[in-house]
C-alpha cells in the first residue's frame, strides 16, 4: 500500500518561492450575471483562426457554434449568451494584437441551442473529437486545443496521465476551487481518459500550499493505487509541464520534445472537469472560472462567466477599483500580461484578472553578475549570458546556450537585484534566432 | 485608466536590491574595521575614511566627465573603498590610501566600463599597483596594542618566518583571533572576518563554495607541510580570510557556476600555496585572486550546466 497522498519522486532545480497571496482560496466561484455583450474573437488558442459562421443580426444560442476551421490545431468557437450577432470584424485582444471577431448582444435568458446533445463516446477516436468539438482548450493558461495533446502518436506509449492542480502563480485559485467544489467532475474525467485512452496510471498533482483540494482530492481518488494524488512542495513554477513531469516521474522531457516522448500526459484540472461535463451534457465551452484579485479590486472573487465578457464587465461587478490601477494584469504576475485598458474580452485560457494600486517595479541598473538569475532557472539556462548574446545578437551561441528552452517563466527577472528585464531579452532572442532560421 | 505600466513579466520581484547587498558587505566589514581601529588606532579610520570617500568621489567624477547614468548611490565605490583600506597597512600615508582608491575605481573598474564590466577585482588590482609603486611603505606592519594613533613601531609580518617553516617566536593562535599580529589593517582579526562571513552567508549574498575550497586547499597544502598547528598559523595570516571571504567572492570577477566556483576556489588556494611555499614573496592571495580573476570567463564556459532535458553532446 502506497503512502497517500504520494510525494514528488523528484526534486526541481531552481524556482523561486512567491508569496502565495491565494487570498480567494475559500471562494466558490459566483456566477456572474449575464452581461449586455459578449465579444468573442475567433483566435482564442494556440493554432488557426476559426472563420465566422454568423452573420451581423443573425439570432444565435447559448453554445451554438458561430466559428470553426479546417485546420487540425484549432477548435470551434462557441455562442456563450443567446441573443443577437451585433458585428462580425475586427477586435482588439488583450495583449493588443487584432482579430476576426463576433460581437453578440445579449437578451438575457441565456436560452440553450437546441441541438446540443451529450456525445457518444466509446472509443479514442470518438473521444477525441468529442474533445474538439466541445471547443475545450489548456484552461490553466496556455490555451493549446485539447484534442490535439490527448493525440499522442501511435508509436509512444503512455503510462501516467498527470493532472495539474498545481496552480503555482500567486493569486489564482480557480483550479484549487475546481478541486474542491467539483471534485466528482474532476474524477469522472479522470476516468474517461484513463479508461479510454488506455493508461494506467493518473496522478492528480497539487501544491502542499492547497491543503483544502489535497483534502478533498484524496477522499474520493481511488484506493486501486491507479489513481493517486501527489502532494508537491510550493515553488514557483512547480506548475510548467516539464517541472510537473520532472517532479511527479523523475523523467525529463528532452530539449524541445513533449512530455508524450517520455510517457506522460500533462492535463489541467480544469480541463479534465469540463470534459467530464460535456460528455455527460452535451454543453460546450461556453464559461469559465476566473480569479479577480489584486489591491485595486474592492471585492476580491472567484467568477464564473461566459466567455467574451468584457473586463470592464467583470471589474464592476466586483465593486470596481479601490483607486485608479497602476497595473492590470491578465493572468499570473509571473507569466500574464499587462494591460492597458478593460475593454478586451475574457478568452478560453484567462484564468485571472488582477489589479494593482502600486505596481512592483525596480529600476534597471548594471548586471553585476550575482548569479541569481542562473540560480533560480528551472532550465538550468544561465540567463545573465543570454542577455549578453542577445545584445550581440549571437543566435548561434545563443542557441547553443539553450534559449529556446526558456519558458519565460519569469524567475530570472523575479530575483535579479538590478531589475534587468531578463524575460523581454529572452523573448527577443528567441525572435532572432527564428527570425535567423528564415 | 490613465498611465498604466504595461512593462513585461513577472509583475513581481524580490527585494534584492544592488545598493542593499552592497550595503550587507558593508555591514559585514565593519567588525573587521573597528577591529582595525582599535588594534591600530585612528590613523586606521582616517585611512579608510579617505580611501572610502576618495573611491566614492572618483567614482562620482568619472561618471560625470564620461557623461554616463550616475552609479555612486548603489554603493559598490563604498565596498570597493573599504576593502581596498583593509588591505592596507594602517601606517600607510593617507595620499596613497587616496590613490590607490582613484586607480581602483578610474582605472581598474570605471575604464573597462563601470560595475559589472571591471574583469579584475579593483581593490585587489589596486592593492598590487601600490605594493609594486611603495613597496617599503606598503610592507611596514605596525605591531598591534593599544594606540592613538600612528606610532611608527613596526615589526615583521607572521609570513615572513612562516617562510621559514617555523611557528617560533609568533603570537598565540589565538591572538590571530583577536588581532593581535602584524598585518594590513583589515586582516588581523580573524573572529570579526569570520563574522562578517556568516552575516553574508546568512543573508545569502554571498555562497560558502569559493571561501571554503579557497581556505580548504590552502589548510591542505600547509598541512602536509609542517603539520595541522603550521597549517592553522598559515590560514589565520596574511590576507586569506579576508581575501577569500570577501575579494574572492566578489560577483563581477568569479564564476557563477557551482563547479565554477570550486575551481576558482581551488585554484585561488593552489596559486596561494604555490607562492607562500616556492615564491620569493612572503604572501600570495592578492596574486592568486588577480590570476584566477583572468580565468573566470573560461571557467564560466566549462562549468555552465546543460539546459535541463538537453541531451550530452547532442544540440546544446
Amino acid at each position: 500500500m502506497k503512502e497517500h497522498p504520494l510525494t514528488s519522486v523528484a526534486k526541481n532545480r531552481g524556482g523561486v518561492h512567491v508569496a502565495y497571496h491565494k487570498n480567494t482560496r475559500y471562494m466558490t466561484a459566483q456566477r456572474m450575471p449575464v452581461p449586455a455583450e459578449v465579444v468573442l474573437p475567433m483566435q482564442q488558442s494556440i493554432g488557426a483562426p476559426c472563420t465566422p459562421l454568423v452573420q451581423k443580426g443573425d439570432t444565435v444560442k447559448v453554445g451554438q457554434k458561430i466559428g470553426d476551421s479546417d485546420a487540425f490545431v484549432s477548435v470551434p468557437i462557441h455562442a456563450s449568451v443567446s441573443g443577437t450577432v451585433n458585428a462580425v470584424g475586427p477586435v482588439r485582444l488583450a495583449g493588443g494584437s487584432v482579430c476576426q471577431g463576433v460581437t453578440i448582444a445579449s437578451v438575457g435568458n441565456m436560452e440553450l441551442f437546441e441541438e446540443l446533445h451529450a456525445p457518444a463516446v466509446t472509443n479514442l477516436e470518438e473521444l477525441l473529437s468529442a474533445v474538439r468539438e466541445s471547443g475545450v482548450v489548456g484552461l490553466g493558461g496556455a490555451g493549446f486545443p485539447t484534442h490535439v495533446k490527448l493525440r499522442v502518436p501511435p508509436e509512444k506509449h503512455i503510462d501516467t496521465l498527470i493532472v495539474n492542480a498545481a496552480e503555482c502563480e500567486p493569486y489564482i485559485t480557480v483550479d484549487n476551487r475546481e478541486a474542491i467544489d467539483n471534485s466528482w467532475d474532476v474524477l469522472s474525467g479522470v476516468y474517461t481518459l484513463k479508461e479510454i485512452m488506455r493508461i494506467p496510471h493518473v496522478v492528480i498533482a497539487v501544491e502542499d500550499n492547497k491543503p483544502q483540494a489535497i483534502e478533498a482530492l484524496e477522499k474520493i481518488a481511488g484506493r486501486d493505487n491507479t489513481v493517486d494524488v501527489m502532494r508537491l512542495k510550493s515553488i514557483y513554477p512547480q506548475g510548467a509541464e516539464k517541472m510537473l513531469v520532472y517532479s511527479v516521474t523523475g523523467r525529463r522531457v528532452p530539449d524541445g520534445g513533449l512530455p508524450a516522448d517520455v510517457g506522460c500526459i500533462v492535463i489541467n484540472i480544469a480541463t479534465v472537469a469540463f470534459i467530464a461535463r460535456y460528455l455527460k451534457t452535451g454543453k460546450p465551452l461556453v464559461s469559465r472560472s476566473i480569479t479577480v484579485d489584486g489591491t485595486a479590486i474592492r471585492n476580491p472573487l472567484n467568477l464564473r462567466v461566459p466567455i467574451g465578457t468584457r473586463l470592464a464587465d467583470i471589474i464592476d461587478y466586483c465593486g470596481g477599483f479601490t483607486k485608479e490601477p497602476e497595473k492590470i494584469i491578465f493572468g499570473g504576475p509571473m507569466m500574464g500580461v499587462a494591460i492597458y485598458n478593460l475593454n478586451a474580452p475574457i478568452c478560453k485560457q484567462n484564468n485571472a484578472l488582477l489589479a494593482f494600486e502600486k505596481a512592483d517595479y525596480k529600476t534597471e541598473h548594471a548586471c553585476i553578475r550575482c548569479g541569481r538569475c542562473a540560480a533560480a532557472c528551472p532550465m538550468s539556462l544561465a540567463p545573465t549570458l543570454l542577455k549578453t548574446l542577445v545584445s550581440a545578437q549571437d543566435t548561434e551561441e545563443m542557441k547553443r546556450r539553450g534559449i529556446m528552452s526558456c519558458m519565460e517563466c519569469g524567475c530570472c527577472a523575479f530575483s535579479c537585484p538590478s531589475g534587468i528585464p531578463l524575460v523581454q531579452y529572452m523573448k527577443l532572442g528567441k525572435q532572432l534566432l527564428r527570425e535567423a532560421k528564415k | 485608466m490613465a498611465d498604466m505600466i504595461v512593462s513585461v513579466s513577472p509583475h513581481l520581484h524580490s527585494k534584492d536590491t544592488t545598493r542593499r547587498i552592497m550595503l550587507d558587505v558593508v555591514i559585514a566589514l565593519l567588525p573587521a574595521l573597528v577591529m582595525a581601529v582599535v588594534r591600530f588606532g585612528l590613523h586606521a579610520l582616517a585611512l579608510a575614511l579617505v580611501c572610502v570617500g576618495s573611491a566614492v568621489a572618483a567614482e562620482a567624477l568619472s561618471r560625470k566627465i564620461m557623461k554616463r547614468e550616475q552609479t555612486v548611490g548603489d554603493l559598490s565605490a563604498v565596498v570597493t573603498g573599504l576593502l581596498l583600506a583593509l588591505n592596507l597597512p594602517a601606517t600607510l600615508p593617507l595620499w596613497m590610501g587616496a590613490l590607490g582608491s582613484v586607480i581602483a575605481i578610474v582605472v581598474v573598474k570605471q575604464c573597462f566600463g563601470g560595475l559589472g564590466q571591471n574583469f579584475v577585482n579593483p581593490a585587489i588590482a589596486a592593492r598590487i599597483v601600490l605594493l609594486l609603486c611603495f613597496a617599503g611603505a606598503m610592507t611596514s606592519w605596525q605591531q598591534p596594542g593599544f594606540v592613538l594613533w600612528n606610532d611608527g613601531v613596526t615589526g615583521a609580518s607572521p609570513l615572513a618566518a612562516l617562510k621559514e617553516g617555523t611557528t617560533e617566536g609568533l603570537p598565540a593562535l589565538t591572538d590571530f583571533l583577536f588581532g593581535l599580529r602584524a598585518g594590513s589593517m583589515g586582516e588581523v582579526c580573524a573572529l570579526a572576518l569570520i563574522a562578517g562571513g556568516v552575516y553574508l552567508l546568512v543573508r545569502r549574498v554571498i555562497s560558502p563554495i569559493i571561501p571554503l575550497c579557497f581556505i580548504g586547499t590552502v589548510f591542505a597544502g600547509m598541512l602536509l607541510r609542517g603539520g595541522v598547528t603550521f597549517a592553522l598559523y598559515e590560514v589565520l595570516s596574511g590576507g586569506l580570510l579576508l581575501g577569500a571571504i570577501f575579494m574572492a567572492t566578489d560577483y563581477v570577477t568569479s564564476p557563477i557556476t557551482p563547479w565554477g566556483k570550486v575551481i576558482f576556489g581551488v585554484g585561488c588556494g593552489l596559486i596561494t600555496l604555490a607562492i607562500r611555499l616556492w615564491g620569493s614573496l612572503p604572501e600570495g592571495v592578492s596574486y592568486a585572486i588577480l590570476l584566477m580573476n583572468i580565468f573566470v570567463p573560461h571557467i564560466e564556459k566549462l562549468t555552465l550546466p546543460r539546459p535541463f532535458g538537453a541531451r550530452k553532446g547532442g544540440k546544446a
